[in-house]
């Protein structure tokens, strides 16, 4: 099997392949180290790859094999970590300064979960520094870049993960979602990227932005690879005390197609979450999917969420003020980076030069904003009213899904932008997750997944959105959908992509 | 030197507002938010891990015993009890608190409005006040900084600081009064009956062995003056490290009589937090409180809510301990002392030592003497509070069943404690240690009564005639002669039958 059929198999196949012995997972890992090789110059997804570690678990799964042990459904596929997540003797950078050169003594819960389903972790992607921007364009290592134009950002915070699986470096990779992290990346490069419930994948070990926001979920290039790789990270984790204690909603099912189609499904659409303020190419997208749904069986409702408007505003003083207290700890102390410690300086000193010279602007705004947030005085106007708009999003939802039980979107007003082009305007890259925020202040699951090119030939999401718990049905509607795009385009929406320099890209 | 004035005067002129919080250890197994062990004294930072270490994406998760101790506490402290509360964070950066929040409970205590009663002896006898109770609540202690190279072992001044963080993440308890309404000249003595009363609580459920030298109990007093008479409240200073019983009733009186002399000379209290000197019992000023920090406490969104059950709350009120004070009525009666008798036990913070001496076999008039006598000396002497002494009430016990049986006398007994205060072992390693056997061996004494006797021939003379007053001064060099190590009743038996008393 030729390097290039590798990098292009899905996950669920490659797990397949490998388990009958039709290929080596170290066969599988050196291809995927050798696309990483030859592409990531251009792309810079990657802020570590460690390809020894990649081989060595590639070898443990081969010998599992071997010996005859069983195998679970990702043993083998390689996967591209979000640097936000520690790994024990690996670096974890988060994208910041701070943190350059720490290597964490333990793993996170997802981090123990791949490894033990025998996933091998090529390395760890680029990300806006603590998850904090839409574009990748915040790491202090420098921006990724989108594959299907390189001069695009590939989405944000999640850009390196996002890269990574639409470049072909990866099959799988894990992203963060506290805004939007990972569905609007995925939308920008036209992968599927799903944003669990809430409490549904432990946030043990990853390295907390917004405690009550963030949730980690997969990238992948189709809806049951996506399933597979939640399923292998999702359920209960005693180390996480906002771990939801129930079994793990039927993803892989569902992805499969056994708990049915959208025939009778009642599909909310937002009536907020459209038509001014979005591209039209991304709106004729998303009215394209309205249409197909119908075709499909689904039955098509509108609904309203009077308070999403308010969305954005809450987001910004919730997450900042959670992330205030939660970097506290960078305080060159302990671990990190310490800066300015001349022997004479006080501890506030030291502490003060080094989350100065540590932490980037968009950190020290959030900071700044948060801690403003949080003030004496100003609590109850800033956070305190944000926990109220929080409340009455989360009641438009129930509200929806008494009508509805899923609702959709597009996932982001506008198709990929440039590098650059929103960096000095930070309330023009916020309008970037404008969608994507109700979902996260509510906590229920939700999925991009391809929709088609709009403006400017650059790939669209369709958003599905789910009550919190019922992850499955995104998978549900997702993989119908998916079935009856890849059918009408003849392949996958990635396939259009310009090919990059590498081995992995197929004839086009 | 601070200027003051005296105490009876500082109390004419004014009224002392004082509030007490005591922060309590819970000796759980493992830590409030991870599985660390909590052991005194372990090797520094051997007892840490991601969570309490505060590394990059570690995560909080509530220890349920705490949680059951902190309701037992608010129990016996006749709380109510939370039906849901939540951790907040307290934002504040320092070195020994490794996320530089502290995570604590704020305005959703799991116990509120509660009281204790503390027994205070006065001039018109014993008196009953009712200290009532704000909140109890949970909270995780920081690491523990050493100041290296300054002169006070305080921050400034020092070259570097050393931190240990085995102490991070240990559970807390902080129980806060409500402003304590006594009168003025009793003030230092409630404050002091009030951490004995809490403490003998707290030992009696278990929840801790609230060592004040240890710090696994640390009352900070909050005090201020007003005028006798004027109801506007004074400056308050909150005054810390205050390390025994005795010191809590030392530093209120001490902050008495520092801030009437500051206000009577027409000055202004500054609002701060002051250390107390175990030393001279006096205050010094510490980090200044003017300008209030900001804390910036919001819900710990990393822990959901404790929602303790009604089922739970009631299964734990069954296992309360009797209430000290109903404790001491019954033990007064049992053991047959009177109300001096008794409060001298509680002033000394005996109670629960004797009685558990008492139950390791001794009996109590004895277990009394002890505990009063040579080891308060010790106490004192060493500035520990009697519970802190390494000798366990089981050590006392044994020493009294070995005098009892005549292996020892009173004056080995001190040598035997002396030597378990020491840290010689038991006391029968250290009976065998330093060879501390009475002489009981009569033909061994009847040598040593005859060498007596011949060297002393009037003496002896006298004694023949009946004369049995002179009897102590062989008994004396006898003593003298077995350098202590004979039963002092059993020399004078045999000197008498020796010497021929008639009658003997």
């Amino acid at each position: 099997m030729s390097a290039a059929e590798l990098t292009r198999s899905t996950a669920a196949e490659l797990a397949g392949r490998i388990a009958a012995g039709d290929v080596s997972a170290v066969e599988v890992a050196a291809a995927h180290l050798d696309q990483i090789a030859a592409t990531d110059d251009s792309l810079h997804a990657f802020l570590t790859v460690d390809a020894d570690g990649a081989l060595e678990a590639a070898g443990a799964v081969d010998a599992r094999r071997a010996a005859g042990e069983p195998l679970g459904p990702l043993a083998g596929v390689p996967l591209a970590l979000k640097d936000v997540f520690v790994t024990r003797g690996l670096p974890t950078t988060c994208g910041s300064r701070i943190l350059q050169n720490w290597i964490p003594p333990y793993d996170a819960t997802v981090t123990a979960r791949l490894r033990q389903a025998g996933v091998v972790i090529l390395g760890k992607t680029n990300m806006d520094e603590f998850a904090m921007g839409s574009s990748t364009e915040n790491s202090a290592y420098g921006p990724t870049h989108n594959p299907w134009a390189l001069d695009r950002v590939p989405g944000g915070s999640s850009g390196g993960s996002s890269a990574a699986v639409a470049a072909y470096q990866a099959p799988l990779a894990i992203g963060t979602d506290t805004g939007g992290s990972i569905r609007q990346p995925a939308a920008v490069t036209g992968i599927v990227g799903v944003k669990p419930t809430y409490g549904g994948v432990s946030r043990y070990g990853l390295v907390a932005f917004s405690s009550s926001l963030d949730q980690g979920g997969p990238f992948a290039r189709t809806v049951l690879d996506a399933a597979l790789l939640h399923a292998t990270i999702g359920g209960h984790d005693p180390m996480d005390a906002t771990s939801i204690d129930a079994p793990l909603p039927a993803v892989v099912s569902a992805a499969r197609g056994e708990l049915g189609g959208v025939e009778g499904l009642r599909v909310g659409v937002v009536r907020q979450l459209q038509g001014e303020g979005y591209q039209p190419g991304v709106q004729a997208r998303f009215d394209e999917m309205v249409t197909l749904l119908t075709e499909l069986g689904a039955q098509i409702v509108e609904v309203d969420c009077p308070h999403f408007g308010y969305g954005l505003a809450a987001y910004y003083l919730i997450a900042p003020s959670e992330a205030s207290s939660n970097l506290a700890r960078f305080d060159g102390m302990r671990y990190g980076l310490r800066t300015g410690d001349d022997g004479s300086s006080s501890v506030e000193q030291v502490m003060g030069r080094t989350r100065e010279a540590g932490f980037g602007d968009e950190v020290k705004r959030r900071i700044m904003l948060g801690t403003y947030a949080l003030s004496a005085g100003y609590y109850d106007a800033y956070y305190g009213q944000a926990q109220k708009v929080r409340t009455l999003i989360r009641r438009d939802f129930e509200a929806a899904y008494e009508t509805a039980d899923v609702l959709i979107s597009p996932t982001t007003p506008t198709v990929a932008f440039r590098i650059g082009e929103r960096s000095d305007d930070p309330v023009a890259m916020y309008q970037a997750d404008l969608a994507t925020l109700p979902s996260s202040l509510y906590g229920g699951p939700a999925m991009s997944l391809p929709a088609g090119l709009g403006d400017d030939d650059l790939p669209v999401g369709l958003q599905i959105m789910a009550p919190v718990q019922a992850d499955e049905r995104v998978y549900r509607v997702g993989a119908a959908l998916e079935a009856a795009l890849h059918e009408r385009w003849g392949g996958r929406l990635l396939d259009r992509a310009p090919a990059l320099a590498g081995v992995g890209r197929g004839a086009r | 030197m601070t200027d003051r004035v005296p105490f009876d005067e500082a109390i004419a002129a004014f009224d002392p507002v004082m509030g007490l919080e005591v922060h309590v250890e819970l000796d759980t197994a493992s830590k409030m938010f991870c599985g660390c062990p909590t052991e005194f004294g372990a090797e520094p930072n051997t007892q840490v891990c991601p969570v309490c270490l505060g590394l990059p994406g570690a995560l909080p998760v509530v220890n349920e015993q705490a949680v059951e101790s902190a309701i037992r506490i608010g129990l016996a402290l006749n709380c109510s009890i939370a039906s849901w509360c939540r951790f907040a964070r307290k934002n504040y950066f320092y070195p020994d608190m490794p996320k530089d929040f502290q995570t604590s409970q704020y305005d959703e205590p799991i116990a509120f409005d509660g009281w204790l009663d503390v027994d205070v002896e006065t001039e018109a006898g014993p008196q009953t006040y009712r200290v009532e109770i704000e909140r109890a609540h949970m909270e995780e202690d920081t690491g523990k900084s050493t100041h290296v190279g300054g002169e006070t072992g305080r921050i400034h001044g020092a070259d570097h600081s050393l931190v240990d963080y085995n102490r991070a993440g240990v559970p807390l308890i902080e129980i806060v009064t409500k402003t304590i309404e006594v009168p003025g000249d009793l003030a230092p003595m409630v404050a002091r009956a009030y951490a004995s009363e809490l403490r003998d609580l707290i030992v009696a459920l278990g929840v801790s062995d609230a060592h004040m030298h240890q710090g696994s109990m640390r009352v900070d007093a909050n005090l201020s003056l007003k005028p006798k008479g004027s109801t506007t409240l004074g400056t308050r200073t909150e005054t810390k490290n205050v390390n025994s019983l005795r010191s809590v009733e030392r530093a209120v009186r001490f902050e008495i009589e520092r801030q009437a002399a500051v206000l009577g000379s027409g000055g202004t209290v500054t609002q701060e937090t002051r250390h107390f000197l175990e030393a001279d019992g006096t205050t010094t000023s510490g980090r200044s409180k003017e300008e209030a920090e900001d804390y910036r406490y919001f819900p710990e969104p990393d822990l959901t809510p404790v929602a303790p059950s009604d089922e739970l709350v009631q299964r734990l009120r069954g296992t309360l301990p009797e209430a000290p004070a109903q404790r001491r009525r019954r033990l007064q009666q049992q053991w047959g002392i009177s109300d001096h008798e008794m409060q001298s036990l509680l002033n000394a913070g005996a109670v629960e030592l004797v009685e558990a001496t008492i139950e390791a076999g001794a009996d109590q008039a004895t277990a009394r003497k002890w505990w009063l006598g040579e080891l308060a000396r010790a106490a004192n002497e060493t500035g520990v509070d009697l519970a802190e002494l390494p000798i366990t009430s089981a050590d006392v016990a044994r020493i009294v069943a070995l005098t009892d049986d005549g292996s020892l006398n009173d004056k080995l007994a001190r040598q035997v404690i002396e030597g378990v205060l020491a840290g010689e072992g038991s006391p029968d390693a250290v009976v065998a240690a330093r060879g501390l056997a009475v002489v009981s061996d009569d033909s061994a004494l009847l040598a040593a009564i005859d060498d007596a006797l011949a060297a002393q021939p009037d003496v002896a003379e006298k004694l023949r005639a009946g004369k049995v007053q002179v009897a102590g001064a062989v008994v004396g060099a006898v003593m003298k002669a077995t350098r202590g190590q004979a039963d002092a009743a059993r020399v004078r038996e045999l000197v008498l039958e020796r010497a021929g008393v008639p009658g003997t």
